[in-house]
């Protein structure tokens, strides 16, 4: 409902700017402190301003009608809206001063949301803020220039970077739609995390099941290029259009001849294997050449050439090369490089688990039967080092089991979140050790978070299969036993809130329920791909609620845990919506750019060159006859150092002219 | 001596500069997250630390600011790669300017703050706000009173305009 209405001042008669002045209440978010009735007032006083108007929720439909309407009346050419903050709305606006038949660039929008009401305490000091910043954005707007919305083509073909379940889930749905996708992966097969357990809570299906599937659809959809053992090096341009880099590592097999037969890793000089397996958590040994596990994608070895006889004295039988009747073999590979052109980037480059050695109070590395969650995991899988079975370092199986929740997780010497998966997989880990075992199991908690379809239920159902809880953060492990019942077992000290006594429990085998950290190179991805992250690592979303998968860097989008802790169904919807959106933007072809960029005014232009060097993009060419600078304003992207740089003030950029800026400046400045 | 009232207490007027991608972005966090800070910086908002001409810092100051504060994506992540290596060399040379003038470093700041420190935008827009409201105001333009009279304005003025980058 429109509140304040003031009589529209006639147009002035050179046709000049006519601003029209729109204060949001947002609800109360803004009128809630900002007395809103005052801005309008104080904007209709302001040079140029012909209406000021307020309305409930500017960014709703009737909002914006009134925008559109005085535009099309002719009341106003140009458009301030104070409401939130640009990075929220203003694509919004602008698309209603279109709409309302002029420029979208005719319009600038005061944040008196995030940038006042929202931070201030006093309600007077915000009114007076808001009307600073409605003066600033009112001195600009009359300045802005007449511009062209401009358009770029969107390259059809789709990167997603990271082949866990996430990326496998985008990777499809992108190629089921009809887009060719580049899915680069850097282990040597796709699956991730999700490959390497053995069932997936609440349902308890098996992992494998459900994912092996998914990765044989992709190494065979004929609209994605796998790319494995590979990894980003390097991205340039922007979105709708980015040359992407791809390394591809030396596998020493070639991927196109091996079929998976696996007759050369039994071949192999090394008998037994010898060297850390490290798709098993280091729980078993593996020969120099080896493949992750059986249904690994692609089915095709690996050659580690830290381990390989061959590679290390470059004296071996090379048993392997006989063994293998298609020739596979190829020990002179070396890297190999791709670029591709693509028009989005979908990043589901996942997560690694807390490591346990950093809180030495629980005995990781320090007593044998001490593990992670992880590799419990592989522990429980039928394809891991155990064949399935749950057995101590020394074979023999656990009798009592203790589980530690929050293993780096809720701690704030570690890591401050809940890393939101860990209750549920301990449930499970809980139900599968009895199973397997028939061991006691008891579960060391702070909180049970068991939020999500059947997750409660799961819960009750493992409490009544006579799984202990104990709910209290646990001090310790120990193997020294103070009473003849603890000999020769590690005993886990913990405070038992609910019957408020400390316990000390003896156990065979101890799972530490490890959070979900960032990837440790999160920060250098997130540098090439020119997004950033929080300060714990994980990729920051464009909006936490609004726009969960895209990022402030147009083109590029989230998937998965690199985001976030997440569990498997959370993981696959987000992957799906980034699916969703990248085919939004590349079925609509094209994408409209920022209408920043900068150009030299040529007949001010004085041939110095000092925006040549500085141009990050080297945007701007020089016609050393005409000792003249000139943009390519396709290549531009507006950041505009070349414009401060400018001695003679030939250098200008589109929405940030120096008039523009200091006519802000001296906004903002004139009502405090 | 009376307690200070609203109207004759010193409020200091700052100017902000922040980059679209970090700065600007963490205050917009700050904002969403409802950290409370002194109303007293208003911030205008640019594509790139890079782009903040010397001239707008002498621009704000001549115009009535006490005190500029350029916020920025750290080192090594400017969306644009390298401006707010740009924008640090031009500050370090604006503030061998601004010493000569006699205007004191803490009102001039730049700052790098990335899009998820929120928390650092309170930080430093309070810290700022105290520093400068205990400098007092920046004078420019007029030298102390003399005999109860205020003198023609200052040299420093006419300098101020005519700085180029």
């Amino acid at each position: 409902m429109l509140e304040h209405e003031l009589t529209p001042r006639p147009p002035a008669p050179n046709g000049g700017p006519r601003i029209g002045v729109y204060v949001c209440h947002c609800g109360l978010n803004i009128a809630g402190k900002v007395d809103i009735e005052q801005v309008v007032t104080f904007a209709s006083t302001l040079p140029d301003v012909a209406v000021a108007r307020d309305y409930k929720f500017m960014c709703s439909d009737p909002g914006q009608e009134l925008i559109e309407q005085d535009l099309r009346d002719g009341l106003v050419n140009r458009v301030v809206v104070a409401s939130c903050s640009p990075l929220m709305h203003e694509a919004t606006f602008r698309r209603a001063t279109q709409e309302g038949g002029q420029s979208p660039f005719y319009f600038q929008m005061a944040s008196i949301r995030e940038h006042v009401s929202w931070v201030t305490a006093d309600g007077e000091d915000a009114t007076g803020k808001a009307k600073a910043l409605v003066a600033a954005a009112v001195r600009r707007v009359a300045l802005h220039e007449y511009l062209e919305p401009r358009k770029a083509e969107v390259q059809p073909d789709i990167m997603v970077v990271g082949g866990g379940i996430a990326g496998i889930h985008a990777a499809l749905v992108m190629a089921d739609a009809g887009k060719h996708v580049y899915l680069v992966e850097r282990e040597s097969t796709i699956g991730g995390h999700m490959a390497k357990f053995d069932k997936t809570f609440p349902t308890l299906d098996c992992a494998a099941c459900i994912l092996t599937p998914k990765m044989s659809q992709v190494r065979s959809h004929p609209n994605i290029t796998l790319w494995t053992y590979s990894d980003v090096v390097g991205v340039e341009g922007f979105t709708g259009d980015f040359t992407v880099r791809v390394r591809h590592r030396p596998r020493y097999v070639k991927e196109e001849l091996c079929t998976g037969c696996l007759e050369c890793i039994e071949k192999c000089i090394h008998k037994q294997g010898k060297f850390e397996d490290e798709w098993n958590e280091g729980l078993s040994k593996r020969k120099p050449i080896y493949i992750p596990f059986p249904q690994a994608t692609p089915p095709v070895v690996v050659v580690d050439p830290e381990a390989c006889i061959w590679f290390k004295t470059g004296k071996c039988p090379q048993t392997c090369i006989d063994a293998c009747e298609r020739d596979a073999f190829d020990f002179e590979q070396t890297e190999t490089f791709d670029e591709v052109k693509v028009g989005a980037i979908v990043l589901a480059t996942g997560f690694k688990t807390f490591q346990a050695e950093r809180m030495p109070e629980y005995g990781y590395g320090l007593y044998p039967n001490v593990y992670t969650s992880l590799e419990v995991e592989r522990l429980l899988n039928a394809a891991g080092p155990t064949g399935g079975e749950v057995v101590l370092r020394d074979g023999s199986e656990p009798k009592v089991v203790g589980i530690i929740h929050c293993v780096g997780s809720r701690d704030a010497k570690h890591n401050l979140w809940c890393s939101k998966v860990c209750c549920m997989y301990s449930l499970k880990l809980a139900h599968m050790v009895k199973e397997r075992t028939g061991a006691e199991v008891y579960n060391f908690y702070i909180d049970m978070r068991t939020p999500g379809k059947g997750y409660e239920e799961f819960y009750d159902k493992i409490l009544r299969e006579g799984v202990h809880m104990v709910r209290g953060r646990v001090a310790g492990v120990t193997d020294e036993a103070a009473s003849p019942e603890e000999e020769g077992h590690l005993v886990i000290r913990a405070e038992d809130t609910l019957i408020g006594s400390v316990r000390r429990i003896p156990v065979d085998m101890v799972i530490l329920a490890v959070g979900i950290t960032p990837q440790p190179d999160a920060q250098d991805v997130r540098r090439m791909f020119n997004i950033s992250c929080g300060g714990e690592g994980f990729f920051t979303e464009r909006h936490p609620k609004l726009a969960p998968v895209s990022t402030f860097t147009d083109g590029v989008f989230l998937a998965g845990a690199c985001q976030g802790p997440k569990d498997i169904p959370d993981t696959v919807a987000q992957a799906g919506a980034a699916a969703a959106e990248v085919l939004a933007m590349v079925d609509r072809g094209f994408v409209m750019l920022e209408a920043n960029t900068a150009h030299i005014e040529d007949e001010l232009c004085s041939g110095c060159k000092t925006c040549v060097g500085l141009c990050p993009f080297s945007a701007i060419a020089f016609d050393e006859e005409r000792k003249r600078a000139s943009v390519n304003e396709v290549v531009c992207k507006g950041c505009g150092v070349c414009v401060a740089a400018c001695p003679s003030g030939a250098a200008q950029q589109h929405l940030f002219t120096d008039e523009e800026i200091f006519a802000e400046i001296e906004g903002v400045l004139a009502y405090v | 001596m009376s307690e200070p009232t609203r109207e004759d207490a010193f409020e200091p007027k700052i100017v902000a500069f922040f980059c679209n991608w970090c700065t600007y972005t963490a205050a917009d966090l700050a904002g969403i997250s409802r950290m409370q800070y002194a109303p007293n910086v208003r911030a205008i908002r640019l594509m790139c630390s890079g782009r903040v001409d010397p001239q707008f810092v002498l621009s704000a100051l001549r115009e009535g600011a006490d005190g500029v504060l350029i916020g920025g994506c750290h080192p090594g992540d400017c969306h644009y790669q390298e401006g707010n290596y740009n924008a640090r060399r031009r500050f370090e040379l604006l503030r061998l300017m601004l010493r000569d003038l006699g205007i004191e470093d803490e009102r001039v700041r730049l700052e790098w703050i990335s899009a998820s420190e929120g928390d650092r935008v309170q930080k430093v827009c309070n810290e700022m706000t105290e520093q400068i409201r205990a400098l007092g105001p920046l004078r420019l333009g007029t030298v102390p009173k003399v005999d109860g009279e205020r003198a023609s304005p200052a040299p420093a003025t006419e300098l101020v305009g005519q700085v180029t980058s």
